[in-house]
């Protein structure tokens, strides 16, 4: 079977399209690079929609944390310490038992225990939680006279937010936030691996890259492979956030601009 | 009751796991340090490759790639004459008496042995982190303080050991009270690599199904397990956060640091 073949048939194979029975013996390395690049799908859906719709949050948690009224800032609180002090692994096993039963009580709910949107309203709730701390952490570093100077333009309230506050949290936290981002990323491995069943073997990339290595007792070639993508994907953020980082940055002098550090992390 | 043994699985491999990890890291930031060039280039070697490699496949990886390696010494040393290929085909083959843990041996040497690969699994990784971590430490307490050594006369081992080790601590106590948490998190990656361990129980008792009904006798109680689960690390987290705060404030008595400033300042 040629590669352009293998291609065919499991290029989009965790989708659920092309041939239905994974490869059983034989394996060429053409097929575990397209299956494992097959699965990488799931991994850029559920890092990118969790990111993009966690931002949202995430800034809301910071201002609540910041805020000085006791109701906005304990329940922020509450919400970070919940997702940060435990492990996403227990996250997932508890949310999907959860959805289980939930399923039970309500059709309504059946969606929920599927890896699409279970894991997905996970991880969404996850990253906020630790870009809020990020984001609550930029606030408190703003610099007083960039307050101070927004107070005697006579902006206040959400102006004042809109306009100097919110970019300049956004400029300070960028850096962090970036790590938080391939971070996320990386964590989307854990979804097929703790209580969210694959279906019809419709799995992520780590899906299929143990499926290799429990196939072939040779973990050597399918990490490597899963680690090649993953760097890619890796390169891929740091310079689309690079240049949003970039863009945030073109009003200081050269000197001052924060470059960014990267910090790969390692469980969350 | 194995459920209940496996929270103490859970605190013995921390218990275990920090110590080891402290004195490999030790280590590694001494070798990053040396002035002996190659040796120096594995240090920084060993801290760039285990930071850089993506998260759990990293687990995956090394436990086999580590149970391989440990059965291919063996089988070399103690089955010389055998002839076969070692990979045939997906089989790994090695001879009877390089299995590890011996196919004979009781169960709990089986336990033992699964227990000490993630000892030693979590030991290399957080390790690597440690290393990196007591490395920037050692490069953040004053110039000035070993410059001082110097003038009085101390060789380079003695100010290592009575100026620089005493002051890094406090330097070090930020980022190492964070690898605490992150360990703390990654011990459910225990059931991974097959210790019974407190996810596995959870799982496992909140789901048994009887054998004359396919469904439940009673409600699924996993979620709960989960729950509670959640609630010991939350609560771990919290005590943890109390501990390392106490810490931070005794090492930084007398530190030419804003902590110790403060301090100063307040008495």
């Amino acid at each position: 079977m040629s590669c352009f073949q293998t291609l065919q048939d499991y290029a989009f194979r965790s989708l659920g399209y092309g041939e239905r029975l994974l490869p059983r013996s034989d394996f060429t390395l053409c097929e575990q690079f397209t299956l494992i690049g097959s699965g990488m799908i799931w991994n850029i859906y559920f890092g990118v929609l969790a990111v993009f719709t966690g931002f949202f949050l995430a800034t809301a948690l910071a201002v609540a944390k910041n805020s000085s009224q006791a109701i906005y800032r304990k329940p922020a609180e509450w919400f970070i310490f919940l997702f940060r002090g435990s492990p996403l692994f227990i996250q997932f096993f508890f949310a999907y038992f959860m959805f289980l039963s939930l399923k039970g009580v309500s059709p309504i709910f059946d969606p929920l225990t599927s890896a699409w949107l279970g894991a997905l309203i996970v991880l969404f709730l996850n990253t906020a939680a630790y870009t809020g701390e990020i984001f609550y952490g930029a606030l408190q570093s703003i610099p007083k006279g960039d307050v101070e100077a927004a107070d005697a333009y006579g902006l206040s309230g959400w102006p004042r937010f809109r306009r100097v506050v919110w970019p300049t949290m956004l400029r300070l936290a960028w850096p962090a936030y970036t790590n938080e981002a391939i971070f996320l990323f990386h964590a989307t491995t854990l979804v097929y691996f703790s209580g969210f069943p694959a279906w019809r073997q419709k799995g992520d990339a780590l899906y299929y890259a143990s499926y290799f290595a429990d196939k072939t007792f040779n973990p050597f070639i399918p990490y490597p492979i899963l680690a090649f993508y993953f760097i890619l994907l890796t390169l891929v953020i740091i310079s689309g956030f690079g240049l949003v980082n970039k863009r945030l940055n073109r009003h200081l002098p050269q000197a001052r601009r924060a470059k960014l550090k990267l910090r790969i992390n390692l469980i969350r | 009751m194995s459920f209940y043994t496996s929270f103490g699985t859970v605190l013995l491999l921390l218990a275990i796991t920090a110590p080891t990890a402290m004195a490999v890291g030790f280590g590694g930031a001494m070798a990053a340090r040396a002035r002996f060039a190659p040796l120096s280039w594995l240090g920084k070697g060993y801290i760039a490759i285990v930071r850089g490699v993506p998260d759990i496949a990293f687990f995956m990886f090394f436990v086999i790639a580590l149970d391989q390696g440990i059965e291919w010494l063996l089988h070399k040393v103690k089955c010389p004459d055998w002839d076969e290929p070692i990979r045939q085909g997906s089989d790994f083959v090695v001879c009877d008496i390089a299995k590890m843990p011996l196919g004979s041996s009781p169960q709990w040497m089986h336990e033992t042995y699964g227990f000490s690969l993630a000892v030693i699994t979590f030991a290399i990784v957080f390790g690597a982190f440690a290393a990196n971590v007591l490395y920037g430490a050692m490069r953040a307490v004053p110039h000035g303080q070993i410059e001082t050594a110097e003038a009085y006369g101390m060789t380079h081992r003695q100010t290592f050991w009575r100026i620089l080790v005493p002051q890094m601590w406090v330097y070090a106590l930020p980022g190492l009270s964070n690898l605490w948490m992150v360990l703390i998190k990654a011990t459910p990656l225990l059931f991974l690599l097959g210790v019974e361990d407190i996810v596995y129980w959870a799982r496992e008792l909140g789901g048994s199904k009887t054998a004359k009904f396919t469904a439940y006798p009673h409600e699924d109680w996993r979620m709960w397990y989960f729950l509670a689960l959640l609630i010991f690390y939350l609560a771990f987290t919290k005590v943890s956060e109390v501990v390392l705060e106490k810490l931070m404030k005794r090492l930084s008595h007398g530190q030419a640091t804003l902590g110790g400033e403060a301090q100063r300042k307040a008495s």
